[in-house]
């Protein structure tokens, strides 16, 4: 099964750079991709490549004229020439001129690119941090996490039972995708909370890094509606594969009705948080922190990933004294940094809350209720 | 027996001149000679390019399939890192610094390095810096998974206690770098025949002296930043951390600073090899002598200016992407000036096609793909989607493995039968050529198209449509991997016997080594070398 596709990628690869050379999408080249940006990423790509070809052509066509004819085997009489000045000037002129050549539009499209819209019509803040992202839409007030979805997750552990060849859109698929309206401008401000990562969609024509301690601009329109997918492309750690970017372009109609769900789901939730405390209340309200916050390591169902991010079902932690748990969840462990400190991220609240849901989700059944004003005491 | 005064001269100089190594055990750790010293270097380089090696086939089988069937992501990230850093400072580096130690001192006729002692520290520091940079994969939370650019937080903040292991091993091999810089710059300086001129040496040794200088502005460089993550990890600063009012960008502007000069330490010298075997194969003169030697100059004062190239993504000022855009877009000038002038070196030639000049017009073909593509990284708008994707590891290695290392391996196939005194054997070589440079192709080509397709870099699982890429890369990576087995096999054999290579085993080479018997005894060039030879190795020695 394995030998067959690989004889068969074998034969495709073989035919590549007819492929390659074809200018729309063929798998094997740049994206056209949906925005003004990624098209003249495309063309500039292509200007570059037909004159790499042409000098390479050139060049390897000399040298290879030169391998057959000029060979000892052939009889061929070395020359004795070691200079020649007009050659020289010609092949120092003649780059500088194709330099110039590509100079000129990569500067105008470099600008361009870089120009931001005056009055964008949705700013989205978009903080990458261990491995999700999080879009804060700070007019619409409404903020939520993008997680990798769970097939993808449950397929991609080592030697999962789970086949990624069944999995839809395996890696590239979140719980909750970037919805943005198509044709209009849409300024995202890029940073990170921890490392660095980076947010790229390639249909989307560029990549800009997420920084901590900084906000990288980047204003798009998409052309079209539809869903466009990515991934993280800096090195941010364990789960740096495991981070993807899907953007949903939707009508400003649709738009406008996503928002507006958006709402009213978040001012149901901002209800349960102001409900009175209880310990229903906690362990619903911690569930939806710790699918937000926790899951991407620790995972939905607790077990963690072996021999990388602990299980906290039956875990020593969250089984263990209520003390050492409040510590590692508020200060962070010592001993590893990616368990983070959450005591800043996180209201004294929410913390209570997820940390009664461990300690009572799955098996673990300590029938602990922990309070806000215990994790206050223990900051 | 009576000896007159001239015949007790005799013995005494004859002495001087042909005592061999010292014998027992203690002859390599203590011994002050170049030619032991570089034979060391050598020796570390195919170890650890051994090493390196097998991290990159478990990263490539790992990458087979779609899924997890080898490894965990943190020690996927690890073998990145540490493969990375173990081909750059074990591998490359000490190749090419071996290759100087064995044979500046005999191309300008110097009887050994300017400092010999310095020369045996030099290396001797390189085995436990080895040793400290690999000790990771057996300490608690893994060997540091951060990427060989040690980007701060992930290897400040957020990296195992092994970071501080490797940030050590950097700092030794650093100071090794360093002294073995200097020590070849005096050689040639100082120690060079007095009837060389400067713009007379030979291209190998031209563009160590530029390289030398090169890893004096670099290598310290490196030292400050990995410095600067110490004591963010140890002593509260907050150079990088932004928590705290630092910022992580500039860890990146100080990498870079010593990084991209990095690029061309490990170049330079493989142009010079290249410069060296292209006219001995075609039986014709360097073309453009002087040009060449003045292209390797302005590489060396463009590659300080063009550091941030690699930081396009960050958010840089628009102002600073177009500066950078356009002074690494001057660097395609003098390379393409090198290249052509190796072409007009081979037109109207008379070629034959041994193992080193199969090797060295690969590099070129090769090492052209390599800047084709170069090229195409430096054009920003196209680059916010190259950047730290599949095309960029293409490229590099279209760079360093096509680049760097085939030219070191030309240079061993062309100065093994002078180490050794025995020729190599041909077909055997010509099986390695072939295999390496189909198999090469094979692996590092599709990663251009996996790039350019959307797959980004340093990744242990991948979304489906990236699999055919992948399988055949990794097939391609087997089989280059193990055709290095061959070349292992082909130097044990020629040290060991062979056919005896006579002082001049290439019948178009120049240079004051070739005037030596083959092999050299243990110490040369103890009486200068005439005049005469000089003149007739050097670049005017064709006419």
């Amino acid at each position: 099964m394995m030998w067959k596709r690989l004889l068969t990628a074998l034969f495709t690869l073989s035919t590549a750079a007819g492929a390659a050379a074809q200018e729309e999408s063929s798998g094997f080249n740049m994206t056209r991709g949906v925005t003004e940006i990624s098209r003249d990423a495309f063309d500039m790509h292509m200007l570059l490549f037909w004159i790499c070809v042409a000098i390479g052509v050139g060049v390897f066509g000399v040298m290879t004229w030169s391998l057959i004819r000029h060979r000892r085997s052939r009889g061929a009489k070395p020359a004795k020439f070691s200079e020649n000045t007009t050659v020289e000037i010609i092949w120092t002129v003649i780059p500088v001129l194709i330099l110039v050549g590509v100079a000129v539009p990569a500067t105008a499209v470099l600008l361009k690119t870089n120009a931001e819209a005056p009055d964008p019509d949705v700013v989205v803040d978009v903080h990458g941090s261990q491995w999700k992202w999080e879009y804060v839409y700070p007019d619409e007030k409404i903020s939520f996490v993008s997680n990798l979805a769970s097939d993808s997750r449950d397929a991609s552990q080592l030697n999962a039972k789970e086949n990624p060849a069944d999995t839809p859109n395996y890696l590239l698929d979140v719980d909750n995708p970037l919805v943005v309206p198509a044709g209009k401008d849409v300024r995202l401000r890029i940073t990170s909370d921890d490392v660095i990562h980076a947010w790229w969609v390639p249909e989307l024509g560029f990549k800009r890094d997420a920084v901590p301690g900084q906000f990288n601009n980047a204003d798009i329109r998409i052309d079209k509606p539809g869903t466009y997918r990515g991934q993280c492309a800096e090195l941010c750690g364990s789960g740096h594969a495991y981070m993807p970017v899907v953007v949903e372009a939707v009508t400003p109609e649709a738009y406008d009705k996503w928002v507006a769900q958006q709402q009213q789901a978040a001012a149901k939730e901002a209800e349960q948080a102001s409900a009175p405390y209880n310990f229903e209340v906690a362990m619903k309200q911690g569930k939806n922190v710790y699918e937000s916050a926790c899951a991407s390591c620790h995972q939905i169902n607790g077990k963690g990933i072996e021999g990388a991010f602990p299980a906290l079902e039956g875990g020593k932690i969250t089984t263990g004294p209520v003390e050492g748990h409040l510590k590692i969840v508020i200060h962070g462990s010592e001993k590893n940094p990616v368990m983070q400190a959450y005591g800043d991220k996180l209201s004294n609240r929410e913390l209570a809350a997820v940390i009664t849901y461990e300690r009572n989700a799955w098996s673990n059944d300590t029938g602990d209720l922990v309070t806000p004003q215990a994790v206050e005491a223990a900051r | 027996m009576s000896q007159t005064a001239d015949s007790v001269v005799d013995q005494i100089e004859h002495d001087h001149s042909h005592h061999g190594p010292r014998k027992g055990p203690l002859r390599w750790l203590l011994t002050v000679n170049h030619k032991d010293v570089g034979t060391m270097y050598m020796v570390l380089a195919l170890v650890a390019l051994l090493v390196g090696g097998v991290m990159a086939l478990v990263i490539r089988a790992e990458l087979f399939q779609p899924g997890l069937q080898l490894t965990q992501p943190q020690f996927f990230n690890s073998l990145t890192t540490m493969h990375g850093l173990t081909m750059i400072f074990l591998a490359i580096m000490p190749g090419l610094t071996g290759l100087a130690n064995w044979m500046v001192p005999l191309q300008v006729g110097a009887d050994d390095m300017y400092w010999p002692r310095v020369n045996n520290w030099a290396f001797w520091m390189l085995p436990p810096a080895a040793l400290m940079l690999w000790v990771g994969f057996f300490m608690p939370q893994g060997a540091p998974g951060g990427g060989w650019t040690l980007y701060a937080p992930l290897s400040s903040t957020y990296a195992p206690p092994s970071i501080d292991w490797v940030i050590m091993a950097i700092h030794i091999m650093g100071i090794s770098s360093i002294m073995g810089a200097l020590n070849i710059i005096l050689t040639i300086l100082k120690m060079r025949t007095k009837s060389m001129k400067l713009w007379d040496m030979p291209l190998f040794t031209w563009t160590w002296l530029i390289t030398g200088f090169l890893l004096l502005l670099a290598m310290p460089v490196l030292a400050i930043a990995v410095t600067m993550l110490l004591t963010d990890r140890h002593l509260g600063t907050a150079f990088f951390d932004a928590t705290a009012g630092g910022d992580p960008v500039l860890f990146q502007h100080i990498f870079w600073f010593f990084g991209h000069p990095e690029v061309y330490i490990m170049i330079l010298p493989a142009f010079g090899i290249v410069s060296e075997i292209v006219p001995a194969f075609s039986r014709k003169p360097l073309f453009g002598r002087t040009s060449m030697i003045w292209a390797v100059i302005a590489i060396t004062f463009l590659s300080a200016i063009v550091w941030a190239h690699h930081m396009f993504t960050v958010g840089l000022p628009v102002e600073a992407q177009v500066l950078f855009m356009y002074t690494t877009m001057l660097i395609a000038i003098p390379t393409g000036i090198k290249i052509f002038n190796w072409v007009a070196t081979m037109w109207r030639g008379s070629m034959t096609f041994e193992a080193p000049m199969l090797w060295a017009l690969a590099f070129i073909f090769l090492f052209t793909i390599g800047g084709f593509s170069g090229l195409m990284l430096a054009d920003v708008p196209a680059d916010y989607q190259y950047h730290d994707t599949y095309f960029v590891v293409a490229h590099l290695h279209y760079v360093v493995v096509t680049g760097s290392l085939f030219a070191i391996i030309a240079g061993v196939y062309y100065w093994l039968p002078k180490w050794t005194g025995h020729m190599y054997n041909e077909t055997l070589s010509q099986w390695h050529f072939w295999l390496s440079a189909i198999s090469v192709n094979v692996t590092f080509f599709p990663m251009h198209f996996a790039g350019l397709a959307g797959m980004p870099r340093r990744i242990p699982d991948y979304p489906l449509q990236f699999m055919d890429f992948n399988m055949v890369s990794t097939v391609g990576a087997f089989v280059f991997g193990f055709s290095q087995l061959l070349f292992i096999w082909l130097i044990i054999q020629t040290i060991r016997g062979g056919k005896k290579a006579g002082d001049r085993p290439w019948d178009g080479a120049k240079g004051l080594e070739w005037t030596l018997p083959s092999p050299p005894p243990y110490h040369t060039f103890t009486e200068p070398p005439s005049d005469k030879a000089v003149h007739e190795e050097g670049p005017h020695g064709y006419h």
